[in-house]
């Protein structure tokens, strides 16, 4: 990872390479949230990315790849200026990862301004699915609601009669509640929005628990999601209210919870315990190159580069066609984590899964429980005006 | 709200307020007697929840973590009194506010460099993991045992400061450095061992707080602001100042954080209750400290001497 | 009392080189086909304004404001949110930055100004912090993801979305500010301001009050910062509630302090320092915050006359070997 020769490199070829025809090298741009508290979902992502390019020997799209990695430390104004650095003065092909949701709203006037291929491995925020979709932007990770509106439709399939809600009170806490409000219809007890990076749920737990609830559904990210799961197995309702998640108990988190998220439930594209032969292959490779095990992060990585290197192939050298080589190259590839196409809007159209970590052999694992939603496509795609 | 609920979020507030004090003793003691303001307490925080958090995992034992806990912060932070902090007691705060804000910066990278971003999982010990009935409630017993230190440090420091020589030393160097130096008192050493204190109990916190909270990089400032405003409310120097200060500023944040959203459901629509609760509640501390200095600048319970 | 810029030939020469060189940027990175550079430096532009603005509170005025991101996220949102329901006239824009950072700058220093010292930094920090958490809340206008700014600022013809006229503006600006102060150092105001700095019992016993000095200074200083706000807002079309963090008031604090505390050009060469560091470090490292925190260390260790006070040292440094007392006095 040696950043400063990269860049020399990457000047060199730019300067060399005055024309827009057939380019030498493939320049990508990589930008994630490699500091802060959610360093280890940016860092996640990056490995991904970069195994798939190392199983392609390096290359993508069959030309040798430059990759520049960047950290947009979770700042919308960060994110800005790298992208810019990234469009103006690297000018690169494409640029993957772009952080969270309010990464990827700062950026977006740039990236739609310029129509690089942006490839989104961690957001799909309710805008660009709709109204403002754009056609050299995708995500690779999920439509924000996604999740949540699986773990909806899983509670209300397993009868669930009354469901106590919480969430940080920003723009994702609100919409995962609503994602999973539209497929819940049982009786909502209570929506609680906490602070965010609030370190101390004893509060809301004491109130919690005298809701007396069925089940709890959370959204609490990184460090919050470690909080709150262990604060609430110290009370001791771990095992006893059901706990209901998203993006909480994954395999970032995992690790420091250990036993208090034993009988937790929750819902995503992709956990390392789905059962497919590229799945079975991608973790191997990752556990053996990385010492851990890969989370939905690094899936989404991993998928990112695989798809921009038969993306690329399809555009064979024209930036102009890349969008569409991008767009065609989703259905066609192979994904960890099942069938995969992108949306109209460029969303991803997916199965979500369900998945319960149970304690085994004393550690904690995470088993698939069921298919929720399957092929699903997110409820903004109506309002996007992309043929 | 059931009153058996509301004395359990009373409960809840005590513990948080007692965790503060934890920190705001050590600060207020640095601040209040030598006049300088230590953005890094709350990297001397980090460094004692990592301590205990690495010393927890590799001996099973947690009394040896919290020993460990305060001996790393002490050391960390004797080497920066020494080096660094020494040298700008003479200085303006804004010096003060400088050099701590570098340091900040500078631990938590140094922190992610060597550990990574993953956060370190601390477990409870096993003799605190259970809980105990209260009130029809099972509340976590490893959060009276942090009432318990909390309790312990207060009265530990109070009997430090005002029953013994050394806090008599300590108090008269506060009010004339040079005089006390003149009798024969070595101030440096004074200063730096008062210093090493409050590094101590923010290492203690640390550990306590470890098996509630995740241990990463940056996990000081969020913790460190709130201090800061316990600080300021209780009056800065006064121990009980920051005692009292600690309590009502846990209590105000975690009552406020539950009653406000259920109040403002009575005079509002629930969807603009339910988004101005949480942000009118996160305030709430703040507009405290502000109602506060506005009427009484000198804090809550000034230190006697009225700095 | 030392006028820091008097042995230079010409106490305006290092203003005015500053001021060259920016002026040329947008030449020399067109002729070298890099436009980047030019969003680059309007940036610096920009927090040269609010470090400026800070200079004013803080270097003439003593007043360590921790919460001074709070006017510059003022700014930005003073543009977002009328551009949000459809307002892109650059003067309505204006107008309501100006006017909401004064009054809040008006309140905050009231209530601020009752304390002093340490408590004076907490309730500034706090104001900043309570701002932050009101945009935080506000679902409907972006909240903690930021507001994309719909529609740019338009001065007549002029829209600031565009970079080349967002840095000709930024550059008027940081122009008339730079000039502004440095006229202040010697005008009556300014004069006044700095004696409540140094010995507000003084000033108060002469029949002036230092209390209101300070706080039109920083009513002043705020209504700088939100304009340094909404440059920032049409330079990257978006506002967001991160630019209030109280690091971002930290990293203005550092600006003022590493260019020249009360100086006049401190503030320009303290951000153009800042700002051009941190990119130089980025591109080294990806730890390079373990570099620059001890560097900070260090200039605060070494003393606070910064950049422009080691410049002036330099050719009284050469010509005699005694030490040089600076007498500019405690802030």
């Amino acid at each position: 990872m040696n950043r400063s020769n990269t860049l020399r490199a990457t000047a060199l070829a730019a300067a060399l390479v005055t024309s827009a025809v057939a380019t030498q090298a493939a320049t990508i741009g990589l930008m994630a949230p490699l500091s802060g508290p959610q360093a280890l979902v940016g860092q996640d992502q990056v490995d991904g990315f970069m195994l798939a390019v190392e199983q392609l020997g390096g290359k993508l799209g069959g030309q040798a790849a430059t990759i520049l990695k960047e950290d947009d430390q979770l700042k919308p104004e960060v994110g800005q200026q790298i992208v810019r650095k990234l469009i103006d003065k690297d000018k690169v092909d494409a640029i993957v990862g772009l952080s969270f949701s309010n990464v990827l709203m700062g950026s977006l006037p740039r990236l739609a301004e310029s129509g690089v291929v942006a490839i989104a491995t961690n957001a799909g925020p309710s805008p660009i699915a709709g109204a403002q979709c754009k056609a050299n932007i995708f995500s690779m990770a999920w439509q924000n609601d996604g999740a949540a509106e699986a773990m909806g439709k899983f509670a209300q399939d397993r009868g669930i009669k009354r469901v106590y809600l919480m969430a940080p009170n920003y723009q994702a806490g609100k919409d995962m509640l609503a994602g999973f409000k539209r497929f819940y219809k049982g009786e909502v007890v209570d929506e609680v929005y906490t602070q965010v990076n609030q370190p101390d749920y004893s509060a809301e737990i004491a109130q919690l628990q005298s809701a007396k609830p069925d089940a709890v559904f959370v959204f609490y990210p990184g460090g919050m999601g470690i909080n709150f799961v262990k604060q609430m197995s110290q009370a001791g309702l771990g095992g006893k209210l059901p706990l209901y998640s998203v993006f909480t108990v994954d395999g970032t988190t995992l690790p420091s919870l250990g036993d208090t998220a034993a009988g937790a439930i929750s819902a995503a594209m992709y956990d390392a315990s789905l059962d497919t032969p590229e799945n079975r292959k991608f973790v191997t490779a990752f556990e053996a190159k990385y010492k851990r095990t890969p989370s939905l992060y690094a899936a989404a990585g991993f998928d990112a580069a695989n798809v921009l290197d038969l993306g690329l192939r399809k555009a064979g050298g024209d930036p102009k066609k890349l969008a569409a080589g991008v767009k065609a190259a989703g259905g066609e590839f192979k994904s960890v984590r099942g069938p995969f196409q992108f949306g109209k809007n460029n969303m991803p159209v997916q199965n979500y899964y369900a998945f319960e970590t149970v304690r085994a052999g004393g550690k904690v694992a995470t088993k698939q429980i069921g298919t929720p939603l399957a092929a699903h496509a997110d409820s903004y795609a109506a309002l996007c005006k992309l043929p | 709200m059931s009153a058996s609920l509301l004395l359990v979020q009373l409960l809840n507030g005590l513990q948080y307020g007692v965790l503060l004090f934890l920190l705001a003793a050590g600060l207020t003691l640095v601040f209040g007697i030598m006049s300088f303001v230590n953005l890094a307490h709350g990297s001397l925080y980090m460094v004692g929840a990592y301590a205990a958090a690495l010393t927890y995992g590799a001996t099973g034992s947690f009394a040896l973590a919290v020993l460990a806990a305060m001996g790393a912060a002490l050391f960390v932070g004797l080497l920066l009194e020494l080096t660094i902090v020494s040298r700008l007691y003479r200085r303006d705060h804004l010096d003060h506010v400088l050099a701590t804000f570098g340091l900040v910066m500078f631990f938590n990278e140094l922190v992610r460099l060597v550990w990574g971003p993953q956060p370190l999982f601390v477990q409870v010990p096993e003799v605190l993991a259970g809980t105990v009935q209260l009130f029809g409630f099972n509340y976590p017993s490893y959060r009276f045992a942090i009432i318990a230190v909390g309790l312990l440090v207060a009265v530990g420091s109070y009997w430090l400061i005002h029953k013994t020589r050394l806090g008599m030393l300590i108090r008269a160097g506060a009010q004339n450095p040079q005089l006390v130096g003149a009798l024969g008192v070595n101030i440096g050493l004074l200063n730096a061992m008062l210093f090493g204190v409050g590094a101590m109990l923010a290492g203690l916190a640390g550990a306590m707080a470890g098996p509630l909270l995740s241990v990463q990089s940056g996990m000081g400032e969020p913790v460190l602001i709130t201090t800061l405003v316990v600080i300021v409310i209780g009056g800065i120097g006064s121990v009980n100042g920051a005692l009292y200060a600690a309590l009502i500023v846990g209590v105000v944040d975690t009552l406020g954080r539950v009653l406000l959203p259920l109040v403002l459901r009575q005079v509002a629509e629930r969807s603009v209750a339910d988004a101005a609760g949480p942000a009118l509640a996160s305030m709430l501390v703040y507009l405290l400290m502000a109602v506060v200095l506005a009427l009484r600048p000198q804090g809550l319970f000034p230190a006697r001497r009225g700095r | 009392m030392t006028s820091l810029t008097s042995r230079l030939p010409h106490p305006a020469v290092l203003p005015l080189l500053l001021f060259a060189g920016f002026a040329a940027v947008p030449f020399v990175a067109t002729a070298i086909g890099q436009p980047f550079w030019i969003s680059f430096f309007a940036r610096i532009l920009i927090y040269a304004i609010a470090a400026s603005a800070l200079n004013l509170a803080l270097g003439y005025g003593g007043l360590v404001s921790f919460g001074h991101a709070l006017f510059m996220g003022l700014g930005s949102y003073a543009v977002a949110l009328p551009a949000f329901h459809g307002i892109a006239s650059g003067w309505v824009h204006l107008a309501l930055c100006i006017v909401a950072s004064s009054l809040i700058a008006l309140g905050v220093g009231a209530i601020s100004l009752r304390t002093s010292g340490m408590a004076f930094i907490m309730i500034t920090l706090a104001f900043a912090q309570m701002g932050y958490f009101l945009l935080v809340s506000l679902k409907q206008y972006g909240g903690d993801d930021g507001l994309p700014v719909a529609a740019t600022s338009q001065f007549g013809g002029v829209d600031l979305g565009s970079t080349l006229p967002l840095y000709a503006a930024a550059f008027v600006v940081l122009a008339l500010v730079t000039w502004w102060m440095a006229k202040l150092r010697a005008a009556p105001f300014g004069m006044a301001l700095r004696g409540a700095r140094q010995n507000a019992r003084r000033i108060n016993a002469i029949g002036l009050e230092a209390r209101r000095l300070q706080l039109v200074a920083f009513v002043i200083s705020g209504a700088i910062s939100g304009v340094s706000g909404l440059l920032l807002a049409n330079l990257n079309a978006f506002a967001s509630p991160s630019s209030l963090a109280w690091t971002v008031s930290g990293e203005l604090i550092v600006m003022v302090v590493l260019g020249g505390i009360g100086t006049v050009a401190g503030p320009v060469i303290g951000a153009l320092v800042f700002l051009g560091l941190e990119e130089v470090l980025k591109g080294l490292t990806e730890h390079w915050m373990v570099i620059f925190g001890p560097l900070i260390v260090v200039m605060a260790l070494v003393g606070r006359r910064g950049i422009v006070g080691l410049i002036d040292l330099w050719p009284r440094a050469r010509r005699s070997s005694t030490p040089v007392v600076v007498s500019e006095g405690g802030a």
